[in-house]
């Protein structure tokens, strides 16, 4: 069977005052139908602007798509006409955002937003559209939807507004809904209510879903697969079992070890990743992890490391030494 | 909750409660933000104390308030047996070389328009201590080099500065003054996650070389495990759970601390696999009208009839462990 989505050999540009910045640097993985990945990376890694690639939605200029295939149900989306795209985005595809507040529009109410999404891509009557966007508030847990449908988004709390966002996305039906950071601005318990919900409602409309995360623990709740990405690359991709229990690139290592966990005893210290982020404007030909990287060797420093396979099925990792590291590093994490 | 040893610092009964003005014509108050409502703490000398919760609890405006940013409404934070809450200006000034603070936002908390060498060098200037110009540039290169910066980064302007290395200028600055004590209000929050077991790791250095006693403010648990010895926790207002680190993650007793702890999703696909949770139904009230009786009452799966018509006092349920519930014996 065929993936639903299959980005290949993604590249974007930024044109800078600073010189060009790839922020994403050949990036190729499949999502399958109803299927929840994670992309999770640091700031500036090129998780969101990967996601946005996708739904054309880099801002040119300063931003450029430079080169890939983004092929959805059996479509180039890089390939379609801005109209073509404007029916793609909030029909087959959803979109969820970090910040509800930023993306409603405060001065529309929050029913005119949803019939609106509806009625750009079906061919309704106001009532019908009406009606849906009753169910829709309903389907994502708000109560007494027909006096909320009335209401700005400024009188909804932030928890109310992104189930409000998720109510959106689902409102055509989307065979993928990308969610962008959804829960990173939220307290836990309602970051908790929220991803529940995601996760229910994609796993009964056979939604897939992409979630973009900087949280670990987000990650390893809800993502069956896992892609990490480091300064526009992804060095590390595969079953979430494997990328946590047996990572096989030295940033992922370190990643999961630098992080305190409720589930282990306490440690004396953390083992951090020393150094900075790069400096996207200023990457050489080698490893852009070298520099922090405890398992750099001179070939790191000629070219970069390609992702391919080691051991186990589906898992690849972009390191010279991913074979070696299980070794290395003895219970990695 | 207080111990035998006498604390640095002592909040009792603490209140701040924000009026709500509305009109223009004619202001009239409509009600008050009960941010802070009657909360009881001490930390001793040394100790690194938690304040946990989410937003909207009142730990930020606790933190303003022992620091005075904002005059309390009612109680007492004795600060070395000094009432910090009705203090004289005067003396204030001079206390504050001994409490300082660490921001969340390292880009909005450093002036952009100033060097790096300046930001540090300016509570010194306020007061009035290394009044020799070179003696306080050889201060600022010290401070940068203790908080793992090169001294030769005091000539940048923080906009040259990734986000770790802002905090630590932030963190270069709140030593300065050599302080005692240092509320940390979020200051690991905004870094990314390889960064900020960086700068939780120099907290750490920084408390042991220094002697310091922190007061770290945070909606992190996972980091406030790691960092504290004791822990509050906060919702709408007041403190429900109190108790040492271990005792409080291991066995928390108040449902809203046992909600909060299984919202956290841990790193680990298995252990997550295993883990059945439901995370506690609605949002948390208005803090301008809040629940009669216990504030957690509408979210808790426990509650009786009790919880609503009567304020739980914080009791001590094991030695050092303070819940604020009804229902725990």
């Amino acid at each position: 069977m065929a993936a639903l989505l299959e980005v290949r050999g993604l590249h974007t540009e930024f044109r800078t005052g600073a010189g060009i910045v790839r922020a994403v640097d050949g990036v190729s993985y499949t999502v399958d139908e109803g299927e929840t990945i994670a992309v999770v990376g640091e700031s500036g890694s090129g998780k969101s602007v990967g996601a946005m690639s996708i739904l054309r939605l880099i801002p040119d200029p300063p931003g450029r798509v430079t080169a890939g295939e983004v092929i959805f149900a059996g479509r180039d989306l890089m390939r379609c006409t801005d109209e073509e795209m404007r029916h793609i985005r909030g029909g087959d595809i959803g979109m969820v955002f970090q910040e509800p507040m930023t993306s409603l529009n405060p001065v529309l109410t929050i029913g005119r937003q949803i019939t609106e999404a509806i009625e750009q891509h079906r061919k309704v009557d106001h009532a019908a559209a009406e009606a849906r966007a009753a169910e829709l508030l309903h389907l994502v847990g708000i109560a007494d939807p027909k006096r909320r449908l009335k209401q700005y988004p400024h009188q909804l709390s932030g928890g109310m507004r992104q189930r409000v966002m998720i109510a959106i996305a689902l409102a055509c039906d989307p065979k993928l809904i990308i969610a962008d950071e959804p829960t990173t601005a939220l307290d836990v318990t309602i970051q908790a209510q929220i991803l529940e919900l995601m996760r229910a409602l994609t796993k009964r409309f056979n939604v897939a879903l992409i979630i973009i995360t900087h949280n670990l623990g987000v990650v390893a709740r809800y993502a069956s697969r896992v892609n990490v990405m480091y300064a526009g690359r992804m060095v590390e991709s595969g079953k979430a079992d494997a990328v946590y229990h047996r990572p096989r690139h030295p940033y992922t290592i370190a990643l999961l070890r630098s992080v305190p966990r409720l589930d282990r005893p306490r440690q004396a210290r953390l083992d951090p990743i020393e150094g900075q982020p790069p400096d996207l404007t200023r990457l050489d030909d080698g490893c852009a992890f070298r520099p922090r990287c405890r398992f750099a060797i001179e070939a790191c420093a000629k070219s970069r490391p390609p992702l391919q396979p080691v051991e186990e099925e589906e898992h690849l990792a972009a390191c010279f030494r991913s074979r070696e590291l299980a070794g290395l590093v003895g219970e990695a994490a | 909750m207080s111990t035998d040893a006498r604390p640095l610092l002592e909040v009792k009964g603490l209140r701040m409660h924000f009026p709500v003005i509305e009109g223009v014509l004619r202001r009239r108050l409509v009600g008050e933000v009960k941010a802070v409502d009657g909360i009881d703490f001490d930390i001793r000398h040394g100790e690194t104390m938690g304040l946990v919760g989410e937003s909207g609890c009142g730990k930020t405006t606790t933190g303003r308030c022992i620091l005075r940013l904002e005059q309390p409404t009612s109680g007492q934070i004795l600060y070395d047996g000094v009432d910090l809450a009705t203090i004289p200006r005067k003396e204030l000034m001079a206390m504050r070389r001994r409490i300082q603070v660490v921001f969340q936002d390292p880009y909005s908390s450093l002036n952009p328009r100033m060097k790096v060498g300046e930001i540090i060098a300016e509570p010194m200037k306020v007061h009035g201590i290394e009044a020799d110009r070179e003696k306080r540039a050889a201060r600022v290169r010290e401070l940068l080099q203790v908080c793992g910066l090169n001294p030769k980064f005091a000539d940048r302007y923080p906009h040259e500065m990734s986000g770790g290395q802002r905090q630590r200028v932030g963190i270069a600055r709140a030593l300065a003054l050599e302080p005692e004590f240092i509320v940390c209000d979020e200051a690991v929050s905004a870094l990314d996650v390889s960064i900020q077991a960086q700068v939780i790791n120099l907290l750490e250095d920084l408390r042991d070389r220094f002697g310091l006693t922190y007061l770290f403010i945070a909606h992190d648990l996972s980091v406030v495990r790691h960092l504290c010895q004791r822990v509050a926790v906060m919702y709408l207002g007041r403190i429900v759970e109190l108790a040492e680190s271990d005792e409080l993650f291991d066995h928390p007793l108040h449902p809203y601390t046992k909600a909060l702890l299984a919202a956290v999703p841990v790193p680990d696909p298995s252990v997550e696999e295993g883990r059945e949770f439901h995370p506690p139904p609605g949002e948390v009230p208005s803090p301008i009208d809040p629940p009669s009786g216990c504030v957690f009452h509408p979210r808790c799966p426990i509650a009786v009839a009790r919880c609503k018509e009567a304020r739980p006092d914080v009791r001590e349920i094991r030695p050092g462990h303070w819940v604020a519930c009804h229902e725990v014996h």
